[in-house]
């Protein structure tokens, strides 16, 4: 005889859980954390080594790298000034997910940091459904993508705390509406912060940073 | 492209839940996905032949219960099916619209002898 047993539990209800166990960890520590998502190219790595040298003297900075393969990516955040930078390779996986952070955080003496960035693997997709545990998701849009990502990435740009639109120095060699794009963003993930600026010249970066500062000193 | 890890955890799950109701077999898993979740039913079942392998799950049916997504409109509340590169409500024109269904992604129930 067959009998139905109801259950209704998310699939990644493990992930969930272990994300929470991992913010707790980062909680007690007084970490702060940010989880940096952006399709590949977009400036992720860019955008951290020009963070660093801004944060420098203020807060003692982490850097949790995840890539598919290699170490160049936390061989860059090292040079730009991190404290510490550790490179997750996923063998193939096209995400970090709580498990893997955990593991970068175990190597970590954490109460040696004030800020923790995580970089993901870059993808527009998947990242979005694997919780961390981090404080705060951050999206790195750019503008050579195109203006129309938000409409066919919806589920990354909601999920986002805040936004930063990058290699806006490409703005007059690109058609990028930026009003088609603003209007995407504002039905997924309305009232969203945004960072518009260029890791390049450094246009908008002290908005980016000086926020930043912001969120670690009110979570202390 | 984590279909794998999905995989792995709706069989945890769907043996966990049989291993409470003392099943001997599970026959049929329920799942409900939304359409804004991004798997592919053919991957998961694909990878479903090889991990249930040797499990009490290993003959079960995976039933994919699809819910398209839906926004409504918060200025004139209607409900409708979002076009691909245009939010906006199709009647009042109003980009002030909210996601309302299409996230879902759960085990739903599981069939058991």
């Amino acid at each position: 005889m067959t009998i139905r047993v109801p259950i209704v539990e998310n699939i990644l209800n493990a992930n969930d859980h272990l994300a929470v166990e991992n913010n707790s960890r980062l909680e007690s520590a007084g970490v702060y954390s940010i989880n940096i998502m952006a399709s590949p190219g977009a400036g992720k790595t860019s955008l951290i080594e020009q963070t660093l040298p801004r944060l420098k003297d203020k807060l003692r900075v982490a850097v949790v790298d995840g890539d598919i393969a290699t170490s160049i990516d936390a061989d860059r955040a090292a040079n730009a000034g991190a404290q510490a930078a550790i490179q997750i390779n996923t063998g193939g996986d096209c995400h970090l997910d709580a498990v893997m952070l955990r593991g970068a955080l175990e190597q970590l003496d954490l109460t040696q940091f004030d800020l923790l960035i995580v970089e993901n693997v870059g993808n527009l997709v998947c990242p979005a459904s694997f919780k961390l545990g981090t404080h705060k998701s951050i999206l790195i849009a750019s503008i050579p993508e195109g203006d129309d990502k938000p409409y066919k990435y919806p589920g990354m740009y909601r999920g986002v705390d805040a936004l930063v639109i990058n290699k806006i120095d490409l703005l007059p060699y690109v058609p990028f509406k930026m009003d088609y794009f603003e209007r995407g963003v504002e039905v997924l993930n309305p009232g969203v912060v945004t960072f518009p600026l260029s890791a390049k010249t450094g246009e908008g970066m002290d908005a980016w940073t000086n926020w930043l500062v912001e969120q670690v000193k009110s979570k202390r | 492209m984590h279909e794998l890890v999905v995989t792995q955890s709706i069989l945890d799950i769907s043996l966990r839940h049989a291993q409470k109701a003392g099943a001997e077999k599970i026959t049929g898993i329920n799942l409900v996905i939304g359409e804004f979740a991004s798997i592919v039913d053919d991957s998961v079942q694909f990878y479903w032949e090889l991990y249930a392998q040797g499990t009490i799950a290993q003959n079960a049916q995976l039933h994919f219960e699809r819910i398209a997504g839906e926004m409504t409109c918060t200025n004139c509340k209607l409900s409708f099916h979002p076009k691909d590169t245009d939010f906006a409500c199709p009647d009042c024109k109003s980009e002030f619209v909210q996601i309302t269904k299409g996230d879902e992604f759960r085990v739903e129930s599981i069939d058991v002898e």
